[in-house]
């Protein structure tokens, strides 16, 4: 089993107080920073570890963070995007239900880095008791003088706050969440300006999700160069993988980037196989957006390598043959899973979830959901299996934001890989539309 | 025809006016517009679990916001409920990994043994039933949320009549100050 540098205290009994997470060294980034390093000397760590965006883009951090202006007198932001909503993803409730104190280092530590003298949590608003949960550990951490005014005597003074969103996929996009912030309807915004340069209350302001500014702690405390030997190539340091669907042992594991996808999915150090002793159909690799593979593609590559747990190797094909780590939300399914009802289901989700902004994603990802029910449902024609193909299209590319190719991703994938079950579903409606029905022997083409 | 009188003005609780001059001081003075989400969640649980127009008003009032502001971010947001509810709202969760483990199952289920449809209430006004998007515990799917609870793995209806009875035995009472949900079970053993 590879190191575990964010999780390897999460079942200590207390850990999510003030106390005990310091007994078992919390809080020593922050302490090395203040102390002993410049805000430019934190972000050249950061730069050094390799850190990758871990929401779902993977844009290296340390650039994201070294693109801030920085005017004279203005003050700027380090906001946390704790807006976890990608389905499959659910790593960052359980790190911040356990170690909230871990969470908080992170914003100390790169708060200070950025030189933000207020901060954001914002967390989606299903997440209140979470909300309830951090709160009292930032209280914690302001009565022992780690937030608050002249932090350790080191002149460095931060506010930090926890605000709630209210359900709305939309807003886990770094520009709908802070006008969600700022009290609005969660529209993205056009870019440029990027938040670097005018992001909340028009001010530079860096967006990061939970397990970005969590993984700053280990780099901190250990140098980037360290952080930056575990894991393969550009997918330095861990992920947590949030496994989900069809396993025999879904949950949250912290691995070394690099894994097998293989022993991930088999080991029983990991999820230990498919659930009912059935065979692996599918996989989501990294949140609803990505897109789906079949068993033979997700386990190894076209090229016949095996598929590694890395942005790299996941994304080895590009969108013919591969697909993306994503979030790390990663759902299995099963041999009878209909991957045309899951396709549907997806695409009812972003229909729903779409702010209505641009035309492309509020209108396309309708016509997405209403011809993948036909299809679902029996109703469908083999012109509407290549209709949605074309929907997901033109929705690509055209939207403000990227919810757009997030819902068209998926079709198109669905459609690539599993077409014969979509031209079932046309051609035997009645078995199709049984309760249960899926098209279990569906020969899998590349 | 008989006169009408308009319904009382709605009013926020003491304990909920200190929440919300609490809240204030988490953004700059001049953007106490930006706490217009938390103190729609706070109105929400004072006004009987919705949002009426004439709390909607409130909010603005308290907030200094033009009416409109409120509404429009009122309608966006899928957990304010803009029609009153039962004491209890049912969010089940419908979204891929749910359903990969049972929640069309579950939501029939839940259909049938609280005689609520989905997007109304039963009978008796005790359960409403609601649809919602994923929830971010596909781990541990099926999954309802009610208020601030988690119900997890209700794959078994020994596991659903677990939560229904516990939900019938709480007593209603106010969610100010905040509530000791507890953590869910995959938490506890993570």
């Amino acid at each position: 089993m590879g190191r575990k540098l964010l999780t390897e205290h999460i079942n200590v009994e207390g850990i999510d107080t003030f106390d005990v997470y310091r007994k078992h060294g919390g809080y020593r980034s922050v302490e090395k920073a203040l102390k002993t390093m410049t805000p430019d000397e934190v972000v050249e760590e950061v730069k050094k570890s390799g850190l990758r965006g871990r929401g779902g883009a993977g844009f290296p951090t340390g650039m994201k963070w070294s693109f801030l202006a920085k005017p004279e007198g203005v003050p700027r932001y380090l906001v946390c995007n704790a807006d976890e909503s990608e389905p499959g993803t659910f790593k960052d409730r359980q790190l911040m239900s356990k170690l909230p104190h871990l969470l908080i280092e992170g914003m100390i530590t790169g708060s200070y880095a950025l030189g933000a003298r207020t901060s954001y949590i914002y967390i989606r608003g299903e997440l209140l008791y979470v909300l309830r949960i951090l709160e009292k550990a930032i209280a914690e951490a302001y009565a022992a003088g780690f937030l608050g005014e002249n932090i350790l005597g080191s002149g460095y003074s931060l506010d930090l706050h926890v605000h709630p969103g209210a359900g709305a996929y939309i807003c886990g996009e770094e520009t709908a969440l802070l006008e969600s912030l700022e009290g609005k309807r969660g529209n993205p915004r056009n870019k440029p300006p990027f938040p670097a340069v005018q992001g909340l209350y028009a001010r530079p302001t860096v967006v990061n999700n939970v397990e970005t500014i969590a993984a700053v702690v280990p780099i901190v405390n250990e140098g980037g160069d360290e952080y930056a030997k575990l894991g393969v190539g550009k997918s330095t340091g861990t992920k947590l993988i949030s496994a989900c669907g069809h396993l025999n042992k879904p949950g949250i594991y912290e691995i070394e980037l690099g894994v097998p996808v293989e022993e991930f999915i088999y080991s029983d150090e990991y999820c230990g196989g498919i659930w009912k002793g059935r065979d692996l159909k599918a996989v989501v690799a990294g949140g609803s957006s990505v897109p789906i593979l079949p068993k033979e593609l997700i386990l190894k590559t076209a090229a016949g390598e095996n598929r590694l747990m890395t942005y790299e190797s996941l994304s080895d094909g590009g969108f013919i043959t591969g697909t993306m780590l994503g979030s790390g939300g990663f759902i299995a399914m099963d041999e009878t899973t209909c991957i045309v009802k899951n396709t549907w289901n997806f695409s009812r989700f972003y229909h729903h979830e779409s702010c209505g902004q641009c035309s492309p994603c509020r209108e396309g990802t309708g016509w997405l959901e209403k011809v993948l029910h036909r299809l679902e449902h029996g109703h469908g024609s083999m012109h509407d299996i290549d209709l949605i193909v074309s929907v997901a299209k033109q929705i690509e590319g055209n939207t403000i934001c990227p919810l757009g190719e997030a819902a068209a991703w998926p079709v198109a994938a669905a459609v690539r890989h599993f077409r014969h079950e979509f031209e079932w579903h046309v051609t035997h409606p009645q078995e199709a539309t049984m309760p249960g029905a899926a098209y279990r022997n569906a020969p899998v083409l590349a | 025809m008989e006169p009408t009188t308009a319904p009382p003005k709605p009013q926020f609780s003491p304990a909920a006016q200190a929440e919300i001059k609490r809240l204030l001081t988490h953004y700059p003075a001049d953007r106490s517009k930006s706490a217009l989400l938390p103190v729609l969640h706070i109105a929400q649980a004072e006004f009987g679990g919705w949002v009426s127009p004439e709390v909607q008003d409130l909010v603005a009032e308290t907030l200094g916001l033009k009416p409109i502001e409120v509404y429009e971010v009122a309608s966006f947001y899928t957990q304010y409920n803009l029609k009153p509810v039962g004491k209890h709202v049912l969010e089940i969760c419908r979204t891929g990994p749910c359903m990969l483990r049972g929640s069309d199952e579950l939501t029939a289920h839940l259909e049938r043994i609280t005689g609520a449809k989905v997007g109304g209430t039963s009978p008796d006004g005790t359960f409403t039933l609601k649809e919602v998007e994923c929830l971010a515990a596909c781990g541990f799917a099926p999954i309802v949320q009610v208020r601030e609870k988690y119900y997890e793995q209700l794959d078994t209806p020994e596991a659903v009549d677990v939560m229904l009875n516990e939900l019938k035995s709480l007593v209603h009472r106010p969610i100010l100050p905040w509530e000791e949900t507890g953590l869910p079970n995959s938490l506890k053993n993570y």
